[in-house]
């Protein structure tokens, strides 16, 4: 039933940007939407796509696999559009009734889906290449010098990839919870709104029982481990900084000067 | 009558990369009053053909009928069959949920729409068939031990009366005592009222002790389909796929090759014990 989500949605190939240490594609991920943000004329925007072009080229995973990102924010974009389109004022093109549509309208409106595709994507490149436990890994390290103001950043990075780990074992829970519940005769897709919420109640109390009860086994394995929290301990894949790593931040650092000479040139 | 199989697929997450066959045209027929045991090993496809038969996965291809019904025909009752064909998933104290455990076991009949003295009737009779103490009925399901958690389980099904009961690794997880309980207790459901039942597992000896007809799953395919005696003659060949005979069945083919004139063909203890005994009996007879 649940069997054809897919979290995190890595996918598994052998390219360069998966070899690539977490940090760098964090630190490249935040640039580029910053990025995006200055670019807000169609020279700089086309620069940025061809750029994102080039990336997903090398990272190898299907072109199909960044739209499908796109799929739920298809509404969102259209909206967004329209309302750019009909609601900016300026050089009047086309009027008929209330509906006016300016120049800086078509502009702002073409400008504003372009940033929201490549915004998504973009970011998407960085959750298919990278696994959740590097990403998290990642996170933990790259944000390692905030432990000096007293955050907590490896019993954070912790409970994420913890957190992670339990998605699809939930989601299998709950496929077999709410089969066997069927199986009683329970259904969980007819009558109103309050008797849907009833018959929530056989499925989320196993559910939660089972959460706790892994929860529990989960704690007890890390302390049998003896786990005691982040101080001094060591990694099995510490993260190391490649070449590649290095090529990665100077080609992101040429790309963050063209996009604001761009920006601010046009 | 029953419940007939013709050429059932089903296929995991069609049209990708990681498709499966977890079923490959399966054709099977049980009757009424029969005890089957489906074997098989992990990822042999025994649960999800299970899954099929009180229609919570739909096959990909291929029909299934109940009492000559298609259960895939437009506007068939699948919350009514369901309640015909019971199912007891693995670990099913996993489902509990209620504050006692009577309110629990009486969550399928009133699922199935019965006036309140019927369920509370069919609660009583239900926890009674599997042995629960009475003095209990009140105490919350979380608070019980694994294997009386079980029988709440169990129970929970079969207030419903279902024609067909279908276990899914009934003994998982419970120590000897809890298991040889559990199946002695499945075997008087279908000795005293005649109840169909299906038993899926991975261990022989669980099987071969109760069940009158064996079905041996590999790769999605039934393999072997038979009483237990015919069944276990294959045991080099279920040994291929992950699976073994009962330690008797190896006993009893080892004393063979030691030259002694055994029948291989026992399937439990108590049988090799009597034919051991019958050769050697017919050795001193001829000592004499």
């Amino acid at each position: 039933m649940f069997r054809d989500i897919t979290l995190g949605q890595y996918y598994p190939a052998d390219s360069v940007l998966h070899r690539m240490d977490p940090r760098t594609k964090l630190l490249a991920t935040l640039v580029y939407i910053i990025a995006l943000f200055i670019a807000d004329n169609p020279a700089a925007i086309l620069f940025v796509t061809a750029c994102l072009l080039v990336i997903i080229a090398l990272s190898k995973v299907p072109f199909s696999f960044m739209v499908r990102g796109l799929r739920g924010i298809v509404l969102l974009i259209v909206i967004a559009a329209v309302f750019n389109l009909f609601l900016t004022p300026g050089h009047v093109v086309f009027h008929w009734a209330f509906f006016t549509i300016t120049r800086e309208g078509i502009k702002n409106a073409l400008l504003m889906t372009a940033r929201m595709i490549l915004l998504i994507i973009g970011s998407s490149l960085m959750t298919l290449t990278t696994t959740p436990n590097q990403l998290t890994d990642g996170l933990e390290s790259g944000l390692h010098f905030m432990t000096y103001i007293k955050v907590p950043v490896h019993e954070i990075a912790m409970m994420m990839s913890i957190a992670l780990r339990f998605i699809p074992i939930l989601i299998d829970e709950t496929d077999k919870i709410m089969k066997a519940q069927m199986a009683r005769g329970a259904s969980f897709d007819t009558g109103n709104i309050v008797q849907r919420a009833k018959s929530m109640v056989p499925l989320l109390v196993p559910l939660f029982v089972s959460a706790f009860r892994r929860a529990n086994d989960l704690a007890l394995a890390m302390e049998a481990r003896c786990y005691n929290g982040g101080e001094g301990r060591t990694k099995m894949k510490p993260l190391h900084y490649a070449k590649r790593d290095g090529m990665a931040y100077l080609c992101l650092a040429v790309f963050f000067a063209v996009v604001i000479v761009l920006g601010v040139r046009f | 009558m029953g419940l007939r199989l013709e050429h059932v697929t089903y296929q995991y997450s069609t049209g990708t990369a990681y498709e499966i066959k977890a079923l490959d045209d399966v054709n099977l027929e049980i009757k009424d009053g029969q005890f089957l045991g489906i074997i098989g090993h992990t990822g042999s496809g025994k649960s999800t053909l299970v899954q099929h038969l009180n229609g919570l996965l739909k096959a990909t291809s291929g029909t299934i009928y109940f009492n000559d019904e298609n259960i895939y025909a437009d506007g068939y009752d699948l919350k009514g069959l369901r309640t015909k064909v019971g199912m007891v998933f693995q670990y099913p104290e996993h489902q509990l949920f209620e504050t006692t455990v009577f309110a629990d076991v009486c969550f399928g009949p009133k699922n199935q729409g019965l006036p309140e003295e019927e369920i509370k009737k069919r609660a009583e009779e239900a926890l009674e068939a599997v042995g629960f103490p009475k003095a209990q009925y009140d105490a919350s399901p979380f608070e019980l031990s694994g294997g009386q958690k079980r029988r709440v389980a169990i129970a929970g099904v079969l207030a419903m009366h279902p024609q067909i009961l279908i276990l899914d690794e009934p003994t998982a997880g419970l120590d000897p005592a809890g298991r040889n309980e559990i199946l002695d207790l499945i075997k008087s459901l279908h000795d005293k009222k005649g109840d169909t039942i299906i038993l899926v597992s991975h261990s022989m000896e669980d099987v071969a002790n109760y069940v009158d007809r064996i079905l041996v799953m590999d790769k999605g395919r039934p393999r072997y389909d038979g009483t237990p005696r015919e069944v276990f003659r294959h045991y080099k060949d279920l040994e291929e796929i992950g699976l073994a005979a009962p330690e008797v069945t190896y006993v009893m083919h080892d004393l063979k090759k030691a030259g002694f004139p055994v029948d291989v063909d026992c399937t439990t203890v108590e049988e090799a014990k009597e034919e051991i005994l019958r050769v050697f009996r017919a050795k001193q007879a001829e000592n004499n």
